[in-house]
Parts: structure tokens; C-alpha cells; sequence
């Protein structure tokens, strides 16, 4: 066994800030666990990327490289971690959840007859990972029983990605052998969906809209409500999946990342994919007739009422201040 | 076209949430049960795709026997028939479930096998890459679009922040569906009918014999740690709303 090995992702070589988040995560582990902690890079070219990974306070890092990675596959990412698996041995490998973890992460577990345990928002003594069930709502302590390496992946935000020490780490080669053939599917470049026309990214003020709506025609009372405090408009999956929005003005893991000095939620409950694209907001308000939703966990301000009441008579309050 | 559906029954959304006395898992004696979101989007894509090209479609759900009620919804929405895997999901994890699942599958020889990303309830978005795997499948994740083509299919996969990638799979394979792809329809009365005419084959855990001890164990659920402290403003709509444009205008500063 040879200590944690964190897996780094890079798309086009840039590396994101959740697979330094994950880096972190595999310090405080190793802090705990007394192991050493490494990484691996993955991919075609990974000199640049593994010299960036090299800044940081770790044992080694391995470039698993192969021409047959160029482009991901979940069938080439899982045989060549599979290899190096079955080489290094790990005790534990650490995973940022991105899509593309959730899209391989599972099956190279299975074939190591074991499971990920995803989307870790916590570690605790023993090692214990803390995991959101239920929306958010509950949380689930998960423990490894397995005879192999322990596979975790841990969720945006969870971890902080300063808290990842700086140092000087080897940098060595592992080689895969991966056959053509092996790879069954083909992957096409990655696209944009509708040309971008609203960029709530840089949006100041945001008016938030879900499920708690409940009729598109119910709509126009949160497009007033953004209209007087001069806000854009969102909205959570549900309502862009039921047409009801277009599809940009999508804030959560499949949409944007919003950083607003305001973000009123109107009838969000604040399932986890929402609240990863939200939680930086400098002031959160949150309406929802639930008190129990997890919307409220991560509020500054909450009113709990029913929003067709609530929102009327906030329109008013506004539109009287602005007098 | 043959398409196995894999559902499950999840709480309902708005249901509200209490820890058991063991605090290992909710308590479900008062829980009312829904069809997983994703996955009804999964049974609406395999619909879709039968009214296409034809063939057949076949729900599978593993569970408690509450979860006929979930089959049958399927069932009158027109999957053609069910598998039902008779057992406690209980301390199973998500290799434990998709070996069960794979079993059932298997001898039915599918062309696609869909299911939905992930759960509402464990949220592992896991089972099924692994019933792919376990099924030697080619598989692909958060899929929104499915079109056949002469050696397979062209699947419209979701990527992070707004981008998409199609992928070429050859057939037999699995997926997992992403919502939003497709407009869900309701169980007509007909439907649900021919639901109850409709074949659902009982088998149970014993039978399909699959290795069930886990490799991962849920020691305990909490109710989470509030990360902020939240000013829950009181009153009637009216006060509420005055005292948080007062917050707005003079602690936020935005109006």
C-alpha cells in the first residue's frame, strides 16, 4: 500500500479549482491518517500540468500518459487508472466530482470490486465520510469496508482549495497499455448549446425562481419582484427543464455559477446541484414555505411563507423604499 | 429495439424528513413515495424510442413491495412489462443493488439499458455505470438526446457550465439520463388500465444469488450542521417583507 493518491483533472490543461479542492482534501486526510499523499495527472500531454501539480506539498507526482487519451474516455480512464491502481496500490485515491468523474469514477471502482463513495462534503475521524442524502436534507456518515483502496470523490466548495500546502513533489511516468479497441465509444469536440446572451455571472442583484412557482403563468410575480430591485431573473433546473426559462438563465452544477451581491431564492428548496451555483453570493435570501429546506442552511435572511403572498407584498416594500 | 428501464422509488420531494430511532436511515413509517425524477425521464427517452423504431420496454425496480406501486405507474405510462426484484435495499451498496440489477437484466438480452443519473434519495449517480460495467456495456452519463444510427447510437451528453459533446456508441449499451431531455407524459386511463393486465415478474434477491456484502457501510445519518446563521424575518407577509427590504437597503446595501 502506498499512501493517498489524489487524481488530477485538467480540461484542455487547465486545471480547476476543484481538483486543487481535492488536493486538500487528500492533505487533511493524510493529516489524519499519517500517509503520504501523491497525485496523478491523466491525458495525451501532461508535462505542463504535472509541473503546475508539482508546486504543491506532495510525496510524487505520476503522469499516466498514453496516447489513447487524448480525449476522455471512460473506457480509457478506467484501464489506465485500473493499471496504475493494480501497481501503486493505494490505500485511498481522491476525486474531484466533476461529470467526468461520475462518468468513469463508478465503473473502475466496480472492477476493483469496490465502491466510490461520491460527492464527500466532509471527512471525519476514522477516517468517516460525510456525504448529503435525501436533497440535502440528511446527512450520511460512510465508512470503508472494502479489501482494496478506498475511492472517494469530494464535491465543489466542500474543500478549500488555499488550504492545499505549496512544496516541490518528483515527477515520474506511468505508461498504460491500452489498445484501440478497447475503446468502445467515440467522442465527439465539446460544444455550446444556445449562443450566451445573459451573463449572470457579473450579474449584481439576482431573483431566483423553482418548483415552489409551481405554473409558468405564476412567473410574472418574480419577474416584477426582479423588475423593481432592478435584479436579473434565474431559476433552478426544474424550471428550465419544463421549458418554462431558457435554458442560460440556469444557475447550479449544470448551469452558472453565480456570485451576486444578492441572490433571492423565491421557492427554492436548495437541492445540492442548486446550491453549488449559488453559495458565494454575498447576501443569500431565501422565501420558501418549508422551514426544513436547505435553502435555509446556507441563507443570511429567510422569510417562511407562502411565496404568492410574500412576494406581493415585497414588491410593495421595495417599490416604497425606492420612493 | 429492446430497452430495459431501471427505476426506483424515492421519497416524494416535498415529504418531510425524520431521522429513525437507530439513526441509520429516515424513518419510513410515515413517508409517502414518489418515481425517481431522472429516471422517469429514462423511461420517457426508452418510449420515445420504441414509438420510433419499435421493439419493447422493460421496467426493472429493486425494493420492498411498496415499490409495485411505482412499476405500475410505469406500466400505465406503456412499458410493456416488469421485472421486480423483490428484497430490503437496506445496508446493500451501490455495487450490492447493481449486481441484483445486472442479474435481472442480463438474461433479457437488451439493446440499451437506461436509468437516471441518480437518485433523489442516496444521490450516488452511480448504479448505472456500474450495471454497464457489470454488464460489460459501453456506457455514457447525463444523457439528454438518443438517436439511433446504423451501428449504434449518437447520444447528446451534458457537460459542466453549458456545454454538451456527442458520443458514438456501438449497441448494446447504457446510459444514464439526465432531465430535461424530453417532455414527461402522464399516465392516460387507459393506461392505467392495461397497466394492471400488464406482466410483472417477481424475483427475489435469494434467486438471483449475487455477492450482496457491501464494501461500503452508511454508519449513521444526522440531520446536518446549519452552515450560516440565518435571520429568519417574522410576521405577517407584509411585516416580513418590510423588515427584509430594511435589511436590503441598510445591511446589504443594494437598494
Amino acid at each position: 500500500m502506498s499512501g493517498i493518491w489524489i487524481v488530477i483533472e485538467d480540461r484542455a490543461g487547465r486545471i480547476g479549482r476543484i481538483s486543487w479542492e481535492a488536493v486538500a482534501a487528500g492533505q487533511a486526510l493524510s493529516a489524519q491518517l499519517s500517509l503520504p499523499v501523491s497525485a496523478v495527472v491523466v491525458g495525451a500531454h501532461t508535462e505542463t500540468q504535472a509541473a503546475e501539480v508539482a508546486g504543491k506539498k506532495l510525496a510524487k507526482v505520476v503522469r499516466v500518459e498514453h496516447a489513447l487519451l487524448e480525449h476522455y474516455t471512460a473506457d480509457g480512464f478506467s484501464l489506465a487508472l485500473q493499471q496504475f491502481i493494480a501497481s501503486e496500490k493505494p490505500d485511498y485515491v481522491v476525486f474531484p466530482h466533476t461529470y467526468q468523474v461520475r462518468d468513469y469514477a463508478p465503473a473502475l471502482a466496480a472492477r476493483l470490486g469496490e465502491v466510490l463513495i461520491s460527492d464527500v462534503v466532509g471527512i471525519g475521524e476514522g477516517p468517516v465520510f460525510t456525504r448529503q442524502l435525501i436533497q440535502g436534507r440528511v446527512n450520511g456518515n460512510y465508512r470503508h469496508a472494502g479489501s482494496g483502496p478506498c475511492l472517494i470523490s469530494v464535491q465543489a466548495g466542500a474543500f478549500r482549495a488555499e488550504s492545499a500546502t505549496a512544496g516541490a513533489a518528483e515527477i515520474t511516468t506511468f505508461s498504460p497499455t491500452i489498445e484501440a479497441a478497447q475503446i468502445r465509444t467515440r467522442p465527439g469536440e465539446p460544444f455550446r448549446g444556445s449562443a450566451q446572451t445573459v451573463d449572470l455571472g457579473s450579474a449584481q442583484l439576482i431573483v431566483s425562481v423553482g418548483r415552489g412557482i409551481k405554473e409558468a403563468s405564476n412567473l410574472p410575480i418574480v419577474e416584477e419582484l426582479a423588475k423593481v430591485l432592478g435584479a436579473e431573473i434565474a431559476a433552478s433546473r426544474p424550471i428550465c427543464d419544463n421549458g418554462w426559462m431558457a435554458m442560460e438563465r440556469q444557475v447550479g452544477s449544470s448551469g452558472q455559477t453565480v456570485l451576486p451581491k444578492l441572490y433571492l431564492a423565491v421557492g427554492i428548496s436548495g437541492a445540492i446541484q442548486h446550491l453549488v451555483g449559488m453559495k458565494g453570493s454575498q447576501c443569500i435570501v431565501a422565501i420558501n414555505k418549508d422551514p426544513d429546506a436547505p435553502i435555509f442552511e446556507v441563507a443570511d435572511y429567510g422569510i417562511v411563507g407562502d411565496l404568492f403572498e410574500v412576494v406581493p407584498a415585497l414588491i410593495e416594500a421595495v417599490r416604497s423604499a425606492k420612493q | 429495439m429492446k430497452i430495459i428501464v431501471a427505476i426506483k422509488q424515492v421519497p416524494e420531494r416535498d415529504a418531510q424528513i425524520r431521522i429513525d430511532t437507530q439513526a441509520k436511515w429516515i424513518d419510513e413509517s410515515v413517508m409517502q413515495y414518489a418515481l425517481n425524477e431522472s429516471d422517469a425521464y429514462a423511461l420517457e427517452e426508452a418510449l420515445q424510442l420504441k414509438e420510433k423504431h419499435g421493439g419493447e420496454v422493460v421496467v426493472v425496480s429493486a425494493g420492498p413491495e411498496r415499490v409495485g406501486t411505482t412499476i405500475r405507474e410505469a406500466l400505465a405510462k406503456g412499458a410493456d412489462r416488469a421485472i421486480y426484484i423483490d428484497c430490503t435495499l437496506g445496508q446493500l451498496d451501490a455495487l450490492g443493488v447493481a449486481r441484483l440489477l445486472a442479474a435481472a437484466i442480463k438474461p433479457e438480452n437488451p439493446d440499451l439499458v437506461l436509468t437516471g443519473l441518480q437518485s433523489e434519495d442516496l444521490g450516488l449517480g452511480q448504479t448505472g455505470v456500474i450495471v454497464a460495467e457489470l454488464l460489460g456495456l459501453p456506457h455514457s452519463t447525463l444523457i439528454l438526446q438518443v438517436e439511433k444510427t446504423e451501428t449504434g447510437i449518437k447520444v447528446k451528453r451534458e457537460l459542466e457550465e453549458g456545454w454538451f459533446q456527442s458520443i458514438e456508441l456501438p449497441t448494446p449499451a447504457a446510459l444514464t439520463i439526465q432531465s430535461g431531455g424530453n417532455k414527461l407524459r402522464y399516465a392516460t386511463l387507459m393506461g392505467i388500465k392495461r397497466a394492471k393486465t400488464k406482466e410483472m415478474r417477481r424475483v427475489t434477491a435469494e434467486e438471483l444469488a449475487v455477492d450482496a456484502a457491501p464494501v461500503v457501510i452508511l454508519e449513521k445519518v444526522t440531520l446536518p450542521h446549519k452552515q450560516k446563521v440565518t435571520q429568519i424575518l417574522r410576521g405577517t407577509p407584509k411585516e416580513a417583507a418590510v423588515a427584509l427590504v430594511e435589511k436590503l437597503k441598510f445591511e446589504v446595501r443594494v437598494i
